[in-house]
């Protein structure tokens, strides 16, 4: 496999954002997945979100472990510093280039083989403590670069290609997220753009942990009758409970929706996200009450699916460490370096 | 046998045998401190379990106007506190010495040696009839006991109640019992005892400027000064207190007095795991980033050590090195981490040491080893042990240079990019190995690059040729050979006359090794020393292996790692390399070094084989 960069020619009236940045400022080389990979279909929905967003894309910093959906975010973003660090632990890299400069955005690209198994304590503590980042599984079910081994989120019962019956219970990544205080949770399809899109910008302007479990088929190893993360599988059993029209400010209600049908919520820099509601009585800031629904759901086989949870009033890391506002690798010697002055005075009260 | 008493002055050793959770820690700090206030050197040594409360602890002063610091081994006064201990405790007073112990109860005289000479103080009876509260009258018997030492050793009260003044200012409900019961022991002492004993301090002005800090608060303060920002740890003996006193050093110097907000960042991380990439992350993206651990702690970030050599991420660990392998002994001292931090994780890998030899040191390297991560892009260890790192030590005081400038190294900047500089992540434009980095979100269409463990070419473009794979080995092996050049150098000290023996030695075996030195001279042996501050090893240390016919190699491990990384880094006949080993956790001691190395010169032929001290 080598590096493939792509054309840079391109069709001189696309579409500019704010910025001045047309869609392919956002992509990234050539992907080297299998041809229909649900990762890819989710790098297209990253590239167009921060388009949409208008990022300024060497403002982001993608970080990933090991593993199929580890290496999109060569496939994304090609301006922006990327990191490939080792398997299952994204997130303590991630934690550290945070708390170094608060000023970037972190977007974590993570599998279910690199943050259910080896990496879930990690993946656990990134949550509680509020790192400021963008947190997206793409989950298949699958160790897809060993060859179609069961990953810890596979169903109980679910048919491997070989045919094996995967006997173990499988990880709820967002039913942790939950319960660890990620304080945006959402889960989408790869093969559901609409829904995806909108629900990745919405994470990235969320300040704190924000959880994406994107359920993304895997051609290769996983996509055949008797699993429960194929594309028909998927597609069959989604319920969304909600839509979610993602605005960069308030705007006044102008469609007609019925009353009760339309949450809107308010994050920290202004942005609403506005959540169509397709379940009546699903409320996405009441947590206890997304995780009994979740739970119903589940028993009865349903991939729960759309804006889960949200507390747009959350802290995040450096809150809660009370560091200061601007980046700390930006401080220089007199912010950080004592002097000879003061170490004189420290000395005395060592005697 | 009745052996007359030892009759030292400002020269001896005091041993308190204790439980552990009994408060006698603070008392015998103080009984030590108050040593040093009359100008008098003393080294202690905390000797404690993996324990919270019940098990034996120990806490050794040695008084020594001469200032040595290593540990001296035997004890002249044995104040025994702990009748579970009792008979190993007796055995280690020297004849002629004395034991102080608590004689409410009587013990039979079997219990007791005739070569030493006993002092009893009824102290449970004193506390019992003074204090009601059971836990007053084991704080105070503590205190009560340093007061009564202070009469039998001369040592001044106005001293103790000056440290007492200053522990409890602002607490007068404690200060005032505290003095109390000291000047009881002392009263007590008075009527009762034969004092003083023939060991006594006597006020000098040996202490001078010098200052008494423990080496993991010295080396936290060193990250300070070094601009270390993100500090990410679990806690592990004997490392977490540096991670404490970092937190403490920071809340005093890197608060914004403006805000009050912090001008850093520190995570206890969920494991090790966690601590080593918070640290990668951080230096990756441009803050100034270390962890602290020990041993169990190094082996759980092999992977992550692996990475940051490959990927080259500025980043700082601190081992301080305990009793291994496994969980061993976790409150005991040794050297037993060279290799696996020297070659940590899997593959080609070698990685840069600094040694400490102390608590200045430690200070010294901690600020420099920031420097170094940046300037080398690469992990650097600096090789504590839990003698440096937990007990208070006398040093020089720690200096600073205000016209120091942190060393950032090589970055590429915005305006370097905008230039149209040509960035190569892994390209040596300057045949010193190091390439330029550039820190994320620098530039909007220039010098972004993706990291990765895996292989890449010298524009960080992933490949598995071979030969790229190669050159990027090779010019991290350049990389390693120009490091020596910003590496601390061995310090190398010529015996009085000419000999063809060396000795080379690190890390805290060094106040032992200098004692050692003095007293071989003082028999007519003569040995050159070299004490290695760094790995890898700059050409002096070949040098001074090639210069002489044998080189002992003293160090606190069993299977004398630094003798085969000297062996295998530097091609010698590791036959010219002869082992000095301590490795029991205690720390090494001069009467060891000296007996070792006298015992195989003897073999050798070349001393007056006059006796040499046990």
């Amino acid at each position: 496999m080598t590096y493939l960069a792509k054309p840079k020619l391109h069709h001189p009236e696309l579409p500019r954002n704010k910025l001045g940045f047309t869609h392919r400022d956002y992509e990234g080389t050539v992907s080297t997945l299998c041809a229909g990979c649900g990762h890819d279909s989710i790098s297209g929905a990253i590239i167009q979100a921060f388009f949409e967003l208008d990022v300024p894309p060497h403002r982001v910093a993608k970080l990933s472990g090991i593993g199929c959906s580890s290496k999109t975010p060569t496939y994304f973003l090609g301006n922006s510093h990327g990191f490939n660090s080792v398997h299952g632990r994204m997130p303590s890299v991630v934690t550290g280039a945070n708390l170094a400069n608060r000023d970037l955005i972190y977007l974590g690209v993570s599998g279910d083989g690199d943050s259910a198994s080896i990496g879930l304590g990690q993946f656990a503590h990134a949550m509680r403590r509020g790192v400021n980042m963008v947190y997206i599984v793409e989950n298949n079910g699958v160790y897809g670069l060993t060859k179609g081994q069961f990953s810890a989120t596979a169903d109980k019962g679910s048919k491997s290609k070989r045919g094996t019956i995967n006997n173990d219970e499988p990880i709820d990544m967002v039913m942790l997220a939950l319960e660890l205080g990620a304080s945006f949770v959402a889960r989408s399809f790869s093969g559901d753009k609409s829904q995806l899109v909108p629900l990745i910008k919405a994470a990235v302007l969320h300040q704190g942990a924000a959880f994406l479990d994107v359920i993304s088929p895997c051609v290769a190893f996983n996509n055949h009758a008797g699993s429960t993360k194929s594309y028909d599988f998927v597609r069959e059993h989604n319920e969304a409970v909600n839509r979610l029209d993602f605005m960069p400010q308030r705007s006044e209600i102008t469609t007609d929706y019925a009353p009760g049908t339309v949450q809107d919520v308010v994050q920290h820099d202004g942005s609403v996200l506005r959540l169509r509601k397709i379940d009546e009585g699903y409320d996405a800031s009441d947590k206890i009450a997304a995780m009994n629904l979740l739970q119903q759901r589940k028993a009865a086989g349903e991939i729960v699916t759309g804006l889960l949870y949200v507390n747009p009033e959350a802290d995040d890391l450096h809150r809660l460490l009370n560091t200061v506002d601007v980046p700390l690798n930006s401080l220089s010697e007199k912010d950080l370096v004592p002097g000879a002055a003061a170490l004189d005075k420290f000395n005395a009260l060592l005697r | 046998m009745k052996i007359s008493p030892i009759t030292r002055v400002n020269d001896f050793v005091v041993k308190f045998a204790n439980v552990n959770g009994s408060g006698s820690a603070s008392a015998n700090l103080l009984f030590a401190k108050s040593i040093l206030r009359m100008g008098v050197p003393v080294a202690p040594r905390n000797i404690f379990p993996s324990n919270i409360q019940g098990l034996p602890t120990w806490f050794e002063v040695r008084v020594s106007e001469a200032g040595w610091r290593g540990r001296r081994g035997g004890v002249d006064l044995m104040v025994a506190m702990n009748p579970q201990t009792w008979d190993q405790d007796l055995k280690e007073i020297e004849p002629g010495g004395y034991l102080f112990y608590d004689s409410t109860k009587a013990l039979p005289a079997s219990k007791f040696r005739e070569d030493v000479h006993v002092i009893g103080m009824p102290l449970t009876e004193i506390c019992n009839r003074e204090y009601t509260d059971a836990r007053q009258r084991q704080l105070f018997k503590n205190i009560i006991y340093v007061g009564a030492l202070s009469t039998l050793l001369e040592i001044e009260p106005e001293a103790i109640a000056e440290l007492i003044g200053e522990l409890y200012k602002g607490k007068e409900a404690l200060l005032k019992p505290n003095v109390q019961a000291m000047h009881m022991g002392r009263t007590y002492a008075q009527n009762e005892l034969d004092w003083p004993l023939g060991i006594k301090v006597r006020r000098t002005s040996a202490v001078g400027e010098k200052i008494f800090i423990e080496g993991n608060s010295a080396a936290a303060l060193g990250c300070v000064y070094g601009g270390a920002t993100v500090a990410a740890w679990y806690p592990i003996t004997p490392s977490s207190s540096m991670a404490e006193a970092f937190a403490r050093h920071c809340k005093r110097f890197r608060t914004d007095p403006a805000s009050g907000k912090a001008r850093y960042a520190i995570v206890q991380a969920e494991d090790e795991l966690a601590s080593i990439g918070v640290v990668i992350g951080a230096g990756w993206n441009g803050a100034r980033a270390f962890t602290c651990t020990s041993g169990p702690g190094i082996s759980l970030m092999q992977e992550f050590i692996g990475l940051a050599y490959f990927a080259e991420i500025p980043s700082v660990l601190f081992d301080v090195q305990r009793g291994s392998p496994s969980t061993g002994m976790p409150t005991r001292t040794q050297q037993a981490d060279i290799l696996s931090c020297a070659y940590a994780s899997h593959g080609d890998t070698k990685h840069i040491l600094i040694f400490p030899e102390d608590p200045k040191e430690a200070f010294e390297f901690a600020a420099l080893s920031f420097d170094l991560a940046d300037r080398l892009q690469t992990p650097i260890f600096v090789m504590m042990d839990l003698d440096i790192g937990m007990q208070d030590w006398l040093c020089e005081p720690l200096t600073w240079n205000d016209q120091r400038r942190l060393d950032r190294g090589k970055v590429m900047t915005f305006a370097d990019l905008d230039a149209g500089k040509d960035f190569g992540r892994y390209l040596d434009v300057d045949g010193d190995g190091i390439p330029y980095r550039t820190y994320p979100g620098t530039h909007p269409n220039r010098g972004s690059y993706f990291t990765r463990g895996t292989t890449k070419d010298r524009y960080a473009r992933y490949t598995e040729d071979g030969a790229t794979y190669v050159d990027n080995m090779q010019r991290l092996l350049r990389k390693f050979e120009t490091s020596k050049q910003y590496l601390p150098k061995p310090v190398g000290r010529a015996a009085a006359q000419p000999t063809r023996f060396g000795a080379i030695y690190f890390g805290s075996t060094g106040p032992a090794m200098e004692e050692t030195l003095a007293a071989l001279a003082a028999q007519g042996i003569h040995v050159d020393t070299l004490r290695l501050r760094a790995f890898p090893f700059h050409d002096e240390v070949a040098d001074f292996v090639a210069e002489h016919e044998q080189v002992f190699v003293v160090e606190q491990n069993r299977d004398a790692q630094m003798r085969m990384l000297l062996a295998n880094e530097l091609a010698i006949d590791a036959g010219k390399l002869i082992p000095v080993l301590h490795y029991d956790g205690t720390p090494i001691t001069a009467r060891f070094i000296i007996r070792e190395i006298g015992e195989k010169l003897a073999l050798f032929n070349v001393t007056p084989l006059r006796k040499v001290a046990p």
